[in-house]
């Protein structure tokens, strides 16, 4: 393939115009020793029916695709409407850059202006910005902000965090003058208020917790939050499963300060991992210290509505060196993915999407629990994933399951050494009810 | 154009989108009885699936982009989007392949991460690769991260970084991140780095020096093995930039000019679409020495099965969730192998021409503040036009009326009222003269019609917006209770 736009005769009037005779004239600034004598050592040029096959191909030796999988875990598979693949597809949305010429990228500003709403209706939040990278970083852009915000030596971290985001956050704080502590998980799988209430002292800068968190059980914000404001620290809520946003209250109602999260489930495929989506919201007196862009109204010369990006005074473009992050391109696009997938579902579809991934987890849940061998491992409400404790090695009845085409849920045995023979199962409006008694039908089998 | 309200202006009680099926488990209730809960999200809009459709087809037709247009955006590379790529991208293998699933149903997808890995080492002339960080942004702060990573465990850290006083915003950025204090360097009357400005602060305190080649300004630093060897010759790190790629990719290889550490912008040199603002992707290459300090995930290939390793004692640690951003990943590779080394090499010789082109056909108009040669971009300033009151973004702004995206004018800080042009290499000739006679008369018009230019743009959707009231009144959402007549005006 080749994708110049030049003529034989368009390049030789051009190398007329600067007075050389050839391109490589052009080139004179690199030393000679620095310049490649032979060609790339890259395979030749594929056309696209080539490409189509070779990609097939490769394609192929995936197979995750063909099993009726309860993984979760911070990925989460729902719908996706058709519409939000033909919008996101068009060239003006997928073509353009960061919005710096405004008057000519209306359509991506206000499309961020009602991200940003929704995000802070979601919230219940003040102000949002345009994206993050995703939910891990976010959660760790969150940690580097509350610190700045505080700035006193510590900020404690809930263990029943994802994991990964928890390693990310270790990642961006590492060479600040920082510690991180953890606090425990109770029997109930939630933040175990008397390790918080013991390590929550005058040099806590903030508590970072999620919600539902790791386990998939939601935690109590209200008292955390409360506890977490009478010793002077920030309340900071990491949401992955944006989805139970739907039908719980808004964590800015439950005295949040800082809600970040992962957006993926609105609309964004699973894709191995990427492209995803970080949000985050915040009350507005915390506004200078926030990271990313953020888009906001204003008027032009006629007084006609527009919008702009504003306050990056913020910002590494203005700021350098003593910005609030360096975070330059984001995930715009995926954030337009998630606008489409909020508003078409509104109001009454957010709430029902969240109210049947509720009730479709507590069905299966109620089936599983009612097997010989099997538990639940922790105690407190769950919305769409929660923690299985078996009898049995987990190895072989993952075995039997993939067997029988299942993919019964993610082992801790990493991430919790602790939990072991625990599995975190995650249920979804994607599955239907045959495919959960199929599943609670194999696990019966399997712990025979 | 037509007006177009936000979405919550034309929401309305009752609408309804999108249908799910019925739920089809008996209900379970009280689940919620502990826990605080909401009866609907106060705000959001109820709209019909036509009202949405028509609503962001209409907010795209406000957008310019590279499928419409010239968009000579300097250092942003917005060259054209090949369509293959975004089919391929949307093949359903991978779009369904969850991160957590095992390495044994997940072998396609690392194998397109592996390759990809591969590609880029053998363009660069770099050991390996890690494909996690997100954006340019997220692959200076890794790279940063391995290089203070390596320099304690050679016992210390060290506390400065140099950054050339031409380079983009996020370098000191990145560098204070990661803890260590900014010194600039000056540019010489060439516009590229001072050597002895650079030998002069490259101490033992030094952990790295930033460098972006070629810089910002489109000049390559002929001087970089001389420059790596003042940087290494002190046990400090070269750090280059890659954002400008696009201008050596078959010429020459970073690996090659003594650099230690590098991040590309995939979205950039290998045309993955740049998406309103991402996602991008920034992977970081690196030399043998600093290779046991990457992120994890590390794939690994053993016995021809991909595996993925998370044990690595010396790693940084984790930059992002699960695998970086696979499908912008996939997009780079399809591109690099839709070229193959022919392709690749032209990418470069004719972005180089066309800027080369234009930067003639321009520089009696427009003042060029450093006469070095410039590869894929050059930075003209408004010096001339400001004798008539005229600055560059007054010229910016009346491209708009000329159907051209503006170039880069925010950096580098070097050059005052700065047009920073990077036309890259799939534009036509006739495209590339569109612009040259519009910036042209745009020159004539500033000695003419000065007002002309200060009222621009004139014929786009809105007009000049404030941008200092949106940072006085700061409106960063809708309210409902917001008086209606101020959201109509």
């Amino acid at each position: 393939m080749s994708y110049i736009s030049l003529s034989e005769k368009d390049r030789k009037e051009m190398l007329d115009t600067i007075g050389i005779s050839s391109v490589d004239e052009l080139f004179r600034s690199i030393p000679d020793n620095l310049k490649i004598k032979q060609k790339l050592n890259v395979p030749e040029a594929l056309t696209e029916p080539e490409l189509a096959r070779k990609i097939e191909e490769i394609a192929n030796q995936n197979s995750y695709h063909h099993f009726l999988s309860f993984l979760g875990a911070g990925a989460y598979s729902h719908v996706i409407p058709s519409v939000v693949d033909y919008l996101s597809s068009r060239g003006e949305f997928l073509s353009p850059y960061t919005p710096y010429q405004p008057e000519v990228s209306q359509g991506t500003l206000q499309i961020i202006f009602e991200f940003q709403t929704l995000i802070c209706q979601l919230t219940g939040m003040d102000i949002a910005n345009a994206s993050l990278y995703d939910g891990a970083s976010g959660a760790a852009e969150a940690a580097l902000m509350a610190h700045r915000l505080k700035s006193r030596s510590k900020i404690l971290v809930a263990k029943s965090i994802h994991p990964q985001y928890r390693d990310v956050i270790q990642t961006y704080t590492r060479n600040l003058d920082l510690s991180v502590e953890e606090i425990a998980y109770s029997d109930r799988g939630e933040v175990d208020y008397e390790d918080l209430n013991k390590k929550l002292d005058e040099d806590t800068s903030a508590v970072l917790i999620q919600s539902p968190n790791f386990f998939g059980v939601i935690e109590q914000l209200d008292n955390i939050s409360a506890l977490t404001h009478e010793r002077q620290a920030l309340s900071v809520v990491v949401v992955a499963e944006p989805v139970s946003l739907g039908i719980l209250e808004a964590p800015g109602n439950l005295g949040a300060d800082i809600v970040t999260g992962e957006g993926q489930s609105f609309g964004l495929p699973l894709s191995f991992g990427g492209p995803y989506l970080g949000f985050m919201a915040c009350q507005k007196e915390f506004v200078r210290q926030f990271p990313g862009r953020i888009a906001g109204e204003t008027k032009d010369v006629d007084g006609k509505r527009g919008f702009v990006l504003t306050l990056s005074t913020r910002e590494q473009h203005i700021r350098r060196e003593r910005a609030t992050s360096n975070i330059c391109t984001n995930q715009a696009w995926c954030a337009l993915r998630a606008t489409i997938f909020m508003e078409l579902l509104g109001k009454k579809g957010l709430k029902e999407l969240a109210w049947q991934n509720l009730q479709k987890a507590h069905y299966t849940l109620d089936k599983i629990t009612q097997i010989k061998g099997i538990k639940t491992r922790f105690m407190g409400v769950c919305f769409n994933e929660f923690v299985l404790e078996f009898e049995k090695p987990w190895a072989d009845i993952d075995t039997f399951l993939q067997e029988k085409g299942i993919i019964g849920g993610l082992s801790f045995e990493d991430s919790y050494p602790e939990l072991a023979n625990c599995v975190l199962v995650c249920v979804t409006e994607s599955h239907t009810k045959e495919d959960i008694d199929r599943f609670v039908g194999h696990l019966k089998e399997a712990c025979q | 154009m037509i007006r177009e309200p936000l979405i919550f202006e034309i929401s309305d009680s009752g609408k309804k989108g999108f249908l799910l099926p019925k739920l089809d488990v008996p209900v379970i209730d009280d689940i919620l009885k502990d826990i605080p809960s909401r009866e609907e999200i106060d705000g959001f809009p109820e709209v019909s699936e036509t009202e949405v459709v028509r609503h962001f087809t209409r907010l795209s037709q406000k957008n310019f982009c590279i499928d419409l247009g010239f968009y000579p955006l300097g250092s942003c590379t917005m060259k054209y989007n090949p369509k293959i790529n975004e089919k391929l991208a949307s093949t359903n293998e991978f779009l369904r392949s969850h991160p957590e699933a095992s390495e044994e149903l997940t072998q396609g997808s690392l194998k397109i991460l592996k390759i990809t890995e591969e590609l880029l080492m053998n363009i660069t002339g770099m050991d390996a690769y890690t494909l996690q960080p997100s954006a340019g942004a997220q692959g200076e702060l890794v790279g940063m991260l391995l290089i203070r990573a390596c320099l304690e465990e050679r016992g210390n850290p060290r506390k400065i970084v140099l950054i050339p006083d031409s380079a983009h915003g996020t370098n000191p950025s990145s560098a204070h991140v990661c803890g260590y204090r900014v010194q600039e360097i000056k540019s010489n009357e060439s516009g590229t780095v001072d050597v002895e400005d650079l030998t002069k602060n490259m101490t033992e305190d030094v952990a790295a020096l930033m460098v972006t080649n070629p810089n910002t300004l489109g000049i390559f630093e002929t001087d970089i093995k001389k420059i790596s060897e003042i940087v290494h010759a002190k046990g400090g790190f070269v750090y280059m930039d890659g954002a400008n790629m696009n201008a050596l990719i078959g010429m020459c290889k970073p690996g090659d000019m003594g650099v230690d550490v590098i991040h590309l912008n995939l979205h950039k040199t290998f045309s993955t679409p740049h998406g309103g603002g991402g996602p991008g992707s920034g992977p970081v290459g690196v030399k043998e020495e600093l290779e046991p300090y990457l992120p994890f995930p590390i794939i690994e290939i053993k016995n021809g099965i991909f595996h993925l390793n998370i044990k690595r004692p010396k790693s940084i640690g984790r930059v992002r969730g699960f695998h970086g951003n696979f499908l912008v990943n996939l997009k780079a590779m399809v591109y690099i192998l839709s070229l193959g080394p022919g392709g690749l090499k032209e990418i470069s010789e004719v972005a180089v021409l066309n800027s080369n082109y234009i930067r003639k056909s321009l520089e009696n108009d427009y003042h060029l503040k450093y006469e070095t040669p410039t590869l894929h971009e050059c930075v003209f300033s408004d010096k001339i036009q400001k004798k008539d009151g005229i600055n560059n973004i007054d010229i910016a702004k009346r491209l708009i009326d000329y159907d051209v995206h503006p170039p880069t004018m925010s950096f580098p800080l070097i050059v005052q009222g700065a047009l920073m042009i990077e036309p890259t290499e799939t534009e036509s000739k006739r495209d590339l003269d569109r612009f040259i006679e519009a910036m042209k008369q745009i020159a004539q018009e500033s000695k003419n019609n000065p007002e002309v230019l200060k009222n621009a743009p004139h014929v786009s959707y809105v007009r000049r917006l404030d941008e200092t009231s949106a940072a006085r009144n700061s409106v960063l959402r809708w309210h409902k209770n917001r008086n209606d007549k101020e959201q109509e005006s």
